[in-house]
C-alpha cells in the first residue's frame, strides 16, 4: 500500500520536474519522460528497481490507447487510399532492414543465421510512440513525411504477429515453453486464420451496431465519469480480445478507433482517452529510461555504443533510401527517416520472447535491449537537430534572399502557417504588392514557397527564437492561421515576448474563438462565418431575394453574430465546465437560435422603405 | 437606329410600389437594354471594362432612378465615378461617348409643384439636376432633361399605369427614333413629351 504510494510519488515527482525542464530547453516531453525514467531508474538514484519491466508491460498499454486514438482521427476511405503506402514502403521498411541488419549481425560474430535474422526483425521495428507523439507535437501529421511514418509504424503494428508466429521457427534448441501460447497454438493453421477473420470482423460489427447505441445510452446518463469509464472499456475489451486470438492489441485498438471514427462520439472519446494516453505513455517512456541497463553500459560501452550507433545508421540510411523511392523531398526524407531510426518497443517484446526461445543467449537479448533503450533515448536528441537543421538551411537561404532588397528592411507582415487559409491570404497580399515572411513547418511547402521567391522560414511558429528569426521584433501585423489548437501558444508567446506585435487569430469556430478571447486576442476570424454567410446570401438569392437585399442581411448579420459571440462569451462561465465539448455546443447552438428570432436582417433599412412613408402620409 | 441603355439603381426595389410598377411595363424592344446596378453589384464592385463596353454599343443612356436627397443612389454614383473614366469619358482623349444622349427617370415623393421658386423645395427640377447636367456635358455627351414621376406617396394606381405606359412608349421612341434630343428644345421634362392624358 504505502509501496504503491510512495512509487506513485517518485514516478508522478519525476515527470513533474523532469518534463517542464525538458520542455523549456527545446527537448520535447519524450526526451524529458525518458531522462526522469534514467534519474529514478536502478542504476542512478535507484527509486525504483526491478520491477520496471512490469510497469513497462503495464504502460505499454499507453502506446494502445495512442493507436486508438490514431485510430479514430483515420477514417476509412483515407486508410484505404494509404494501402500501397502500407504495404510499399512498410514491407520494404521491415524486410530490407532485417536483411541488412541479419547480415551484419553475423559479421560481428553471431553464432548462425537464425540468430542473426532474430535479432534483424527485432531490432526493425520503429517506435509508434516515439514517431507519432513528436509528429503529432510538431504538427507534421499532415505533411508527406509524417504519412510515410504512419503508413510504415502500422505496417510494423501487423507484421508482429507473423513476426511472432515465425520466431518458434528459428530455435534451434529446447525452449521454454513459450507463455501464453497453448490457447491459440493448439489450432491448426487455418482455423488460426478463421478465428483472427473472425475476431477482425468482430470487432468492426460490434462496434458499429454494439459500441456506438451503448454510448448513446451512457451518454444519456450525463455522468461523465460513466462515458470515461466506457470508453475505457472499449479500448481494454478490444485489447484483450486481440490478445486472446493471437493479434496485437495496438492493431485491433487502432481498427476499433477506425470503425468509430466516423461515429457521433469521435470527438468525447478523443477528449476522455487522452489523459490516459498521455500519462500512460510517458509511464512508458520514464520505464523505458528505467530499464536502461548502465552496468552492462559501463561494462561494454565502446561495444554498446558502437552496436547503437550502428544499429541507427543502417536504420536510418535503409529509411532514406526507402524514402527516396518513394519520392519524398530530401527535408521530408530526413524527418521520417531519422524519425524511425531507433528500435522502437515491439522489440522489447521479440526480445523477450526470443530469449525465451533461446535463440540468443542472455548476454545478447540484454545487450540489444539496452541498445533500444538508447536508440528510443536518442531519437528525440536526433530529431531535434534535424529540425534544427532543416530551419537553419531555409533561414540561411531567407538571409541571403533578402541581401538584395536590404533597402527595404524587413517585412512588416508575418504569415504563421502557409495552409489553404494561410496562402489564400498570402496571396491577397501579395498580389496587392506586399511581401510577408512566412513560417511553415512542411518542408515540402516551405521548398515549393522558397523557389517562388518568398521568405520562409521552416520550423515550429510557437517558438520565440523562430519568431525572433523572422523578424518579429520589427515587423508590425502576425497572422496566425496555423492549427487551432496550437494558435493558444503563438498567442502565449506573441504576448509575451513580442507584446507590440499586432496579432490576428485566425480560429476554426467558436469554440476556438472563446479561448482567443480568453487569451486577449482582439482580431479572431472564424474561418466558418464569412463563408457559411456568403452561401447563406447567394441562396436568398436563389430564391429571388434582391441581391442588394440579401448582401446587406449577410453583411448586418456577420456584425449581428459578432456581438453575439462577445455577448455568450461574457455569459458563458456559469455553465460550469463538466458539461462535454458536444454537449456545450449544442446548447450553445440553442442559445443562438433563441437569439436570432430577435434579429432583424432589415435593421435600420427603413429609409428606403417608401411604403411607410406612404402609410404615414396616408394617416396624417 | 438609335439603341437605348437603361441603367436601373434602386437600393430596395422590393418595397418600391412605383418602380415595380413602371417596371412591370418595361418594354421588350430588341433594340432597349434594361439593366438593374443593384442586382448586378450588391458589393459596389462596379466592372468598369463591361459598363464601358455597354456604353459603346448603345446612343441613348438612361439613369433610371428614385430622387433621393435631390440626388442618385449611392450605387449610381458609385457608377458614373468609375465608369465615366478620365481619358475615356472626358479630358485628354476622352472622346468615347461623344454624341451619346443622357436622360434621368426619376420618381420622387413630393409633387410637381413642390420643385419651383415658390414650391416646397425652392428650386426647379432643372437646377436641382445641375451636377448631372455638366456630368454628361463634360463627356460630351447631350444633357436632356428628365422624365419625373412625381407624388409618388399621393399616387393612385390608375395613374401609376398610365406613368408606367408613358415611360414605355417614350423608351420606344427614342429606341425607334422618333424622340431625340432634337426633339425637346425648351421643355422642362420630357413629361411634356408624352402627356398623361394623351390615349
Amino acid at each position: 500500500m504505502s509501496s504503491f504510494l510512495s512509487d506513485a510519488v517518485i514516478y508522478l515527482g519525476a515527470a513533474v520536474l523532469c518534463v517542464p525542464i525538458a520542455k523549456r530547453l527545446g527537448l520535447g516531453s519524450v526526451l524529458g519522460y525518458l531522462i526522469a525514467g534514467m534519474v529514478i531508474g536502478p542504476f542512478a538514484m535507484g527509486f525504483i528497481g526491478a520491477e520496471g519491466k512490469d510497469i513497462m508491460h503495464f504502460a505499454e498499454f499507453g502506446v494502445v490507447i495512442m493507436l486508438f486514438l490514431v485510430g479514430l482521427e483515420l477514417e476509412p476511405e483515407l486508410l484505404w487510399r494509404l494501402r500501397k503506402q502500407i504495404m510499399g514502403l512498410g514491407l520494404a521498411q521491415v524486410a530490407l532492414t532485417a536483411v541488412l541488419l541479419s547480415a551484419l549481425s553475423l559479421l560481428v560474430g553471431f553464432y548462425n543465421w537464425q540468430a542473426g535474422l532474430a535479432a534483424g526483425l527485432a531490432l526493425s521495428m520503429s517506435s509508434t510512440a516515439i514517431a507519432l507523439q513528436s509528429l503529432k507535437e510538431k504538427g507534421q501529421m499532415q505533411t508527406d513525411a509524417g504519412q510515410s511514418s504512419f503508413a510504415v509504424l502500422l505496417f510494423q503494428d501487423i507484421a508482429v504477429i507473423p513476426i511472432l508466429a515465425l520466431l518458434p521457427l528459428l530455435a534451434i534448441g529446447p525452449a521454454h515453453t513459450p507463455v501464453g501460447a497453448e490457447g491459440i497454438d493448439a489450432l491448426s493453421g487455418w482455423q488460426r486464420t478463421l478465428l483472427v477473420l473472425a475476431a477482425v470482423a468482430g470487432v468492426i460489427i460490434v462496434g458499429r451496431y454494439v459500441v456506438v447505441p451503448l454510448l448513446r445510452l451512457v451518454a444519456r446518463t450525463r455522468l461523465r465519469e460513466l462515458f470515461t469509464a466506457s470508453s475505457l472499456l472499449v479500448v481494454v475489451a478490444v485489447a484483450a480480445l486481440m490478445e486472446l486470438v493471437g493479434l496485437s492489441p495496438a492493431l485491433g485498438t487502432f481498427l476499433a478507433g477506425v470503425v468509430l471514427a466516423n461515429s457521433e462520439y469521435r470527438h468525447e472519446l478523443e477528449s476522455d482517452l487522452d489523459p490516459f494516453k498521455g500519462l500512460l505513455l510517458g509511464l512508458f517512456f520514464m520505464a523505458v529510461g528505467a530499464s536502461i541497463n548502465f552496468d552492462l553500459v559501463m561494462a561494454r560501452p565502446g561495444m554498446l555504443i558502437s552496436v547503437t550507433l550502428g544499429v541507427m545508421a543502417a536504420k536510418i540510411l535503409l529509411l532514406s533510401v526507402i524514402g527516396r523511392t518513394a519520392r519524398l523531398g530530401p527535408d521530408q526524407n530526413m524527418i521520417f527517416s531519422v524519425g524511425l531510426g531507433q528500435v522502437g518497443e515491439f522489440a522489447f517484446v521479440l526480445l523477450s520472447f526470443i530469449a525465451q526461445l533461446r535463440i540468443l543467449d542472455t548476454l545478447w537479448t540484454d545487450t540489444l535491449m539496452a541498445v533500444t533503450a538508447m536508440s528510443m533515448t536518442l531519437t528525440p536528441i536526433l530529431m531535434l537537430l534535424t529540425e534544427r537543421f532543416i530551419g537553419w538551411k531555409y533561414s540561411e537561404q531567407a538571409i541571403e534572399q533578402r541581401e538584395p532588397d536590404a533597402i527595404h528592411g524587413r517585412n512588416r507582415v508575418i504569415i504563421a502557417g502557409f495552409g489553404h487559409f494561410g496562402s489564400t491570404l498570402g496571396r491577397l497580399l501579395r498580389a496587392n504588392g506586399v511581401q510577408a515572411t512566412i513560417l511553415d513547418n512542411d518542408s515540402d511547402q516551405v521548398d515549393v514557397l522558397r523557389k517562388m521567391g518568398f521568405q520562409v522560414f521552416y520550423g515550429d511558429a510557437t517558438r520565440a527564437d523562430l519568431l525572433e528569426a523572422a523578424g518579429a521584433r520589427d515587423a508590425e501585423v502576425l497572422v496566425c492561421a496555423i492549427t487551432p489548437e496550437a494558435a493558444p501558444e503563438l498567442v502565449d508567446t506573441v504576448h509575451k515576448h513580442f507584446p507590440d506585435l499586432k496579432l490576428l487569430v485566425r480560429s476554426r469556430n467558436r469554440m476556438d474563438a472563446y479561448e482567443l478571447m480568453d487569451q486577449g486576442v482582439l482580431h479572431i476570424y472564424r474561418e466558418t462565418l464569412d463563408t457559411a454567410v456568403r452561401m447563406g446570401v447567394d441562396v436568398l438569392k436563389e430564391l429571388g431575394q434582391r441581391h442588394y437585399s440579401a448582401y446587406r442581411a449577410g453583411q448586418n448579420f456577420i456584425k449581428y453574430d459578432q456581438a453575439a459571440l462577445k455577448d455568450l462569451a461574457s455569459k458563458r462561465r456559469d455553465t460550469g465546465d463538466y458539461i462535454t465539448s458536444v454537449r456545450e455546443k449544442i446548447e450553445e447552438q440553442e442559445a443562438l437560435l433563441q437569439r436570432d428570432q430577435g434579429h432583424d436582417p432589415a435593421h435600420g433599412d427603413h429609409a428606403w422603405n417608401s411604403e411607410e412613408m406612404r402609410e404615414a402620409l396616408g394617416k396624417n | 437606329m438609335p439603341r437605348v441603355l437603361v441603367l436601373f439603381a434602386h437600393p430596395r426595389l422590393e418595397k418600391s410600389r412605383t418602380n415595380q410598377a413602371l417596371l412591370r411595363r418595361f418594354p421588350k424592344h430588341k433594340d432597349i437594354t434594361f439593366r438593374d446596378l443593384y442586382e448586378s453589384y450588391p458589393d459596389f464592385n462596379v466592372d468598369i471594362r463591361r459598363e464601358q463596353n455597354l456604353l459603346n454599343q448603345h446612343d441613348v443612356i438612361v439613369w433610371h432612378h428614385p430622387f433621393y436627397w435631390y440626388s442618385a443612389p449611392p450605387l449610381l454614383k458609385q457608377w458614373i465615378d468609375l465608369v465615366l473614366a478620365f481619358g475615356w469619358a472626358y479630358g485628354p482623349g476622352g472622346k468615347a461617348l461623344t454624341g451619346k444622349t443622357v436622360f434621368q427617370v426619376l420618381t420622387t415623393g413630393g409633387p410637381s409643384q413642390a420643385y419651383a421658386a415658390d414650391g416646397f423645395h425652392g428650386w426647379t427640377m432643372e437646377e436641382f439636376l445641375r451636377p448631372m447636367q455638366r456630368t454628361v456635358t463634360l463627356c460630351h455627351m447631350h444633357w436632356i432633361p428628365p422624365f419625373v414621376v412625381h407624388g409618388t406617396n399621393l399616387l393612385g394606381d390608375a395613374e401609376l399605369e398610365r406613368y408606367a405606359a408613358r415611360y414605355a412608349d417614350l423608351l420606344v421612341a427614342f429606341a425607334e427614333g422618333r424622340a431625340s434630343h432634337k426633339h425637346v428644345e425648351g421643355m422642362a421634362t420630357l413629361n411634356e413629351l408624352m402627356p398623361l392624358d394623351r390615349p
